[in-house]
């Protein structure tokens, strides 16, 4: 399949394990920085093309609150921002429907599952439930896997999960594949994003090897990072898994979804990652099925990008909506 | 649907345009037709021929620049000689004050700099901002510490004077920096000439200099033609030294123009680079690389990547990634931000590649281009990926100077060597594998002066850059780069000219100067010394050797043109094992030779003797002598490259490499310490020689090769080939299988030899009519002769894992 192709849109089944493919996986660091690098000065987009490139970017936003005082109330209030993520005055002005602008998927801890489901009923937005012992993901493979199940039960139709990041680190290809397989069985119908904790594996090339485990063991997304390392999504790692995912789509005709998180904070980051997946993977990974954001606080500066655009005047947070 | 509506559902790219305003204001407030600048202003263009400067991406005009003739190169030449002794007077801090000034000011108007060069040459603005503007920057920075530096790291060394520069239109500005930057340092004075298509940012620079303070007459531009202003200014014999960048065809026509004017020339000239992928390399960073090898600047680059030699096993996947890549490069108007390709310089060079292409495919390559199309205005050609190259095709030998690369395969290191050199060029390399055994092994294998792993077309003030082979020779960044602006003070050395006075050959009758009645001599036939055997002249005759009264004293052979040819083929055949030896193992062949020559001292004294009538002069000669043997013997391991500093996460190996096969003319002056004065620096760095022995006393290299033979010297790495000068230095010269030449002899012998070395741009190292001081270590032994002997190749190896 070339990427530029229409996406096969059904589920990555994933593959039996192909330990020569992940040996052979080669990336050299420094020539992957210098492309990272020069992504962002071989394109841009201004002017209108900015506006409709941020709105787009609004619609791939796994809007998130991971925090150990987030209460139901919290939770519904962000479901409600979820749902008119932009003033509707400022799309009015922009041009655009306001039903074509929502966000990708809420992002909650289990907890948070049914008030985030409830809330966001009848507006066909996902839940998406960290999950699997998140952030450390170390307690106990059994509790893992009925962590995922419950929040499964409990509405939540996206799993993020953390690898165990000791099975790269010690390339025990199988270990993982067998935990990313077991993984994706408990989600059932639900779409499973593995979070590599790249931060935690040391190389890209570990990177890539990890991201090429995922695959094959079924996973829907590859996700960088939990929020909680010390390095978040970087270009260069992201750029690492997107070379991944291509390879994997070449190889075995499956589209497999990308999803840089933490440390996404401007618009014009947000705008960075856009270039990215268009440049190396082609259109339809700019699309929330196969791209998504996870950030907290990247929709309130694309708020005040917009308002620039429309008032010709710099924005300030007060003038938009919390979550 | 509204516009932003519309965005949203297809996302794609708009336009990015640069304003263009200050630079066409700019040109504005010079009417828009600009005169030359000399001696801190611009010269009236009124009633002055003046030609349009058009801009590639448009066909329009942008402006009119003056055509320059010899009396404006006359005037600038005047200029830069009465600003050059103020210049050097200011010493090293008041020159490194001024060049920092210019790194400053070129940072304070980079943005007009990069938009004025998009404009002009029709490079993508991404490429003039990011790439030229800063390198130009970092260029004059790098060489305001070379100014601060030079009495400290270059005593003794002085300026050459008024250094005329002529630079290309690929990158008008960033080769102006790479020229000027250094000569400036260096404390000489400049008149640079730009190309014809591309004059703008030189002006505009000039007078950016001429704000931050720089003083009249330091720094001159001239416009106008190569035919014309260019002539003028190569010619004009106020002139101390020539570089150039520019095609190979221009640099051969330089060498011959400057050859016997006691000019120093630096050429910086064409490539046909390989770009070497091997099956365990990173294949998604070497696309990428192959887009920065061939694609940067519409791949009007000198040492443009255009050959790609991937390995069978990954060559067709390697192919199938770069159409992809091609299908989403943008190209367009190259002020837009969103553009990886811009116009090609001028319709001259777009139907040279457009003729070059139908070429290749008649020849049957298979020629691909992106399913986009070209913009309808200007110049432009698309990137053209072409397979089913044979190495001897158009395609694969010829620079093409646009955005066309060759595929080509190979099956295993050796061939990917033997294809990579299979080129008349050697400008630069590039090395692909996650293997750092087999890039290291790769890299000095390759003949090219410099050498990119994992990487390409990176650059920096810090690392030098220049050519092997018919790629030129100097070279520009780095400490080595700095030579080329420089000269010994000779003063210190009390060099002069040499005497004219060489013995002829006439027939003498045989034992004319034997006594009566002595017991003859055991007869001894002198004979040539090639590849380790003692072989007869080509044509089987001899030459007398007559002493200072006239009287014969032997014989040596009469070598011909198919001598030196023998010669030079068993030297290349020895080099590269002499090359691949370790440091140590010739300096303990050299010690070795010094033993044995000690241990024949008495007999070559004797001989020595005989030539200059002076015992006492001979056995100082013969000590010097065994002297430079161990000097050379001690430099073997320790003619240390560097590893420079450059602003990347790399380390930028600068290896001293041997030139490969060297011819060299010994001087009359000194028979056995002259020849040995070649001979051991040369052999010490790896170099075989193919060596012409001195007129004056030949049988001493005679005498000579008898110690060759016992000290385990490689047949072929020194050839000794007596005779006739004027036989078989011509030979020598224009043999394209020699890699250098060294001359100690007149003047009218240097002219020669420069002007026979045009064939294949050899190295030339002449001594102009002028003599060293052989018996001075101080003078004729050491750097300056190491130098000669070595070629500078920059090895660039980025790491992190």
């Amino acid at each position: 399949m070339s990427t530029s192709d229409a996406v096969v849109r059904e589920r990555n089944p994933g593959v039996p394990l192909d330990l020569e493919w992940v040996r052979e996986v080669r990336v050299n660091r420094s020539a992957v920085e210098r492309r990272a690098s020069t992504l962002g000065t071989r394109r841009t987009v201004k002017k209108a093309w900015q506006a409709a490139w941020l709105l787009r970017a609004v619609t791939l936003m796994d809007l998130t609150t991971l925090s150990g005082d987030d209460t139901p109330e919290r939770v519904r209030r962000l479901c409600a921002k979820a749902r008119r993520p932009v003033r509707e005055d400022l799309l009015e002005a922009l041009g655009v429907a306001p039903e074509a602008i929502r966000v990708g998927a809420v992002c909650v801890y289990h907890q948070m599952v049914s008030a985030a489901v409830e809330a966001l009923r009848g507006s066909g937005i996902p839940v998406a439930a960290v999950s699997a012992g998140f952030p450390h993901g170390l307690s106990p493979l059994p509790q893992r896997i009925q962590e995922i199940r419950a929040s499964v039960d409990a509405g939540a139709s996206e799993i993020d999960i953390v690898i165990t990041r000791g099975h790269v680190l010690g390339a025990d290809w199988e270990a993982l594949y067998d935990e990313v397989r077991g993984f994706r069985e408990a989600c059932g119908e639900a779409h499973l994003k593995t979070i590599l904790a790249t931060g935690e594996l040391g190389t890209l090339r570990n990177v890539a090897r990890a991201s090429l485990v995922c695959m094959m063991a079924g996973a829907d997304f590859v996700k960088t990072s939990t929020g909680k390392e010390a390095v978040n999504a970087t270009l260069p790692v992201g750029l690492t898994m997107v070379r991944a995912v291509r390879a994997y789509a070449e190889r075995t005709d499956w589209a497999v979804g990308f999803k840089p998180a933490g440390g996404i904070r401007t618009a014009k980051e947000s705008l960075l990652w856009l270039i990215l997946m268009k440049e190396e993977l082609g259109d339809p990974w700019t699309h929330p099925e196969l791209f998504r954001f996870g950030a907290s606080s990247l929709l309130g500066d694309i708020e005040r990008q917009l308002e620039h655009h429309v008032t010709g005047r710099y924005s300030a947070a007060h003038r938009h909506p919390l979550a | 649907m509204s516009k932003v509506a519309e965005i949203f559902r297809t996302l794609e790219y708009g336009p990015a345009p640069e304003s263009a305003e200050r630079a066409h204001e700019w040109l504005r407030s010079h009417g828009g037709a600009l005169g030359h600048f000399i001696h801190g202003a611009f010269t009236p263009v009124e009633g002055r021929e003046l030609s349009e400067s058009l801009n590639p991406a448009t066909g329009r005009p942008l402006a009119r620049v003056i055509r320059g003739s010899a009396e404006d190169v006359d005037q600038a030449v005047a200029s830069a000689r009465s600003a050059q002794p103020g210049w050097w007077a200011l010493g090293p801090h008041g020159r490194a004050r001024h060049l920092y000034a210019l790194a400053r000011q070129v940072q304070r108007q980079g943005r007009l700099l990069a938009v004025l060069e998009t404009l002009d040459n029709g490079k993508p603005l991404r490429e003039s901002r990011d790439l030229d503007v800063p390198l130009v920057a970092r260029h004059l920075y790098h060489h305001a510490g070379w100014a601060q530096l030079m009495e400290a790291e270059l005593p003794g060394y002085r300026p050459l004077g008024v250094v005329g520069q002529i630079v290309p239109w690929n990158f008008p500005l960033l080769m102006l920096a790479w020229k000027v930057a250094p000569a400036l340092a260096m404390g000489n004075t400049v008149v640079l000439k730009p190309a014809g298509f591309t004059s703008l940012t030189a002006l505009l620079f000039a007078e950016l200099a001429h704000e931050a303070g720089l003083p009249p007459g330091v720094l001159n531009v001239v416009c106008g033609d190569g035919a014309l202003a260019g002539a003028a200014l190569v010619a004009h014999p106020g002139v101390d030294k020539i570089a150039f960048t520019g095609s190979t065809e221009v640099g051969r026509s330089l060498r011959e123009a400057t050859a016997g004017s006691g000019k120093r020339l630096s050429l910086e000239l064409g490539g046909k680079s390989p770009f070497i992928v091997f099956e365990d390399a990173d294949q998604d960073s070497v696309v990428e690389g192959v887009v920065d090898a061939i694609w940067f600047n519409q791949g009007q680059v000198c040492c443009a990547g255009s050959r790609i030699l991937a390995q069978e096993g990954i060559a067709e996947a390697l192919e199938r990634k770069l159409r992809a890549r091609m299908e989403t490069l943008r190209m367009g108007d190259p002020l837009d931000k969103t553009v990886d390709m811009g116009a090609i310089v001028a319709p001259v060079q777009l139907e040279r590649i457009r003729a070059l292409v139908e070429q290749g495919r008649a020849e049957g390559a298979q020629v691909w281009q992106p399913s986009w199309a070209v913009p309808g205005e200007g110049w432009f050609y698309p990137p053209t990926l072409c397979t089913g190259c044979a190495p001897a095709g158009t395609l694969a030998q010829v620079e093409i100077f646009g955005p066309v690369v060759a595929m080509m395969t190979f099956r295993t290191p050796a061939e990917a060597v033997e294809l990579a050199n299979d080129t008349r060029y050697g400008l630069a390399a590039s090395i692909w594998s996650e293997n750092i055994n087999l890039a290291l092994d790769v890299a000095p294998k390759v003949k090219a002066g410099t050498v990119w792993i994992n990487c390409t077309n990176v650059f920096d003030a810090a690392s030098g850059f220049g050519g092997y082979r018919e790629s030129g020779f100097g070279r520009e960044g780095g400490l080595e780069g700095l030579w080329e602006y420089v000269r010994r003070d000779d003063a210190a050395h009390g060099a002069k000219r040499a005497s004219a006075r060489v013995p002829r050959g006439r027939p003498v009758r045989k034992g004319a100067a034997r006594g009566a009645g002595a017991l003859p001599p055991v007869d001894r036939t002198a004979k040539l010394y090639v590849g380790g055997k003692q072989v007869r002249p080509d044509g089987d005759t001899c030459l007398p050797v007559l002493g200072p009264d006239g009287a014969l004293v032997g014989e040596v052979g009469r070598g011909s043109r198919k001598d030196v040819r023998n010669a030079v083929e068993a030297a290349r055949k020895a080099q590269a094992g002499w090359g691949a030896r370790t440091a140590h193992n010739r300096a303990q062949i050299l010690y070795y030779l010094a033993e044995n020559l000690a241990a024949r001292g008495e007999e070559l004294t004797a001989r020595l003797a005989v030539f200059s009538g002076d015992a006492r002069d001979a056995a100082a000669e013969m000590d010097a002598a065994v002297s430079r043997l161990f000097s050379y013997a001690a430099w073997a391991d320790k003619w240390d490259g560097r590893v420079h500093a450059t602003p990347h996460r790399m380390v930028t190996l600068a290896m001293n490499e041997p030139l490969g096969v060297v011819g060299g003319v010994c001087p009359d002056e000194r028979p056995l310490l002259g020849l040995v004065s070649l001979l051991a620096p040369l052999a010490a760095t790896g170099n075989a020689a193919v060596l012409v022995p001195s007129r004056t006393a030949p049988l001493l290299a005679t005498d000579l090769y008898q110690v060759l033979d016992t000290s385990d010297v490689p047949g072929g790495v020194v050839n000794l080939v007596t005779g006739l000068h004027d036989e078989l230095v011509p030979t020598l010269a224009a043999h394209d299988d020699v890699d250098g030449i060294w001359y100690f002899g007149s003047a009218e012998g240097s002219a020669a030899v420069e002007r026979a070395s045009i064939g294949n741009l050899k190295r030339t190292w002449v001594s102009r009519g002028r003599t060293m001081d052989w018996m001075s270590a101080d003078h004729a032994e050491g750097r300056e002769f190491l130098r000669e002997a070595t070629q500078v190749k920059n090895i660039w190896i980025p790491y992190g894992e």
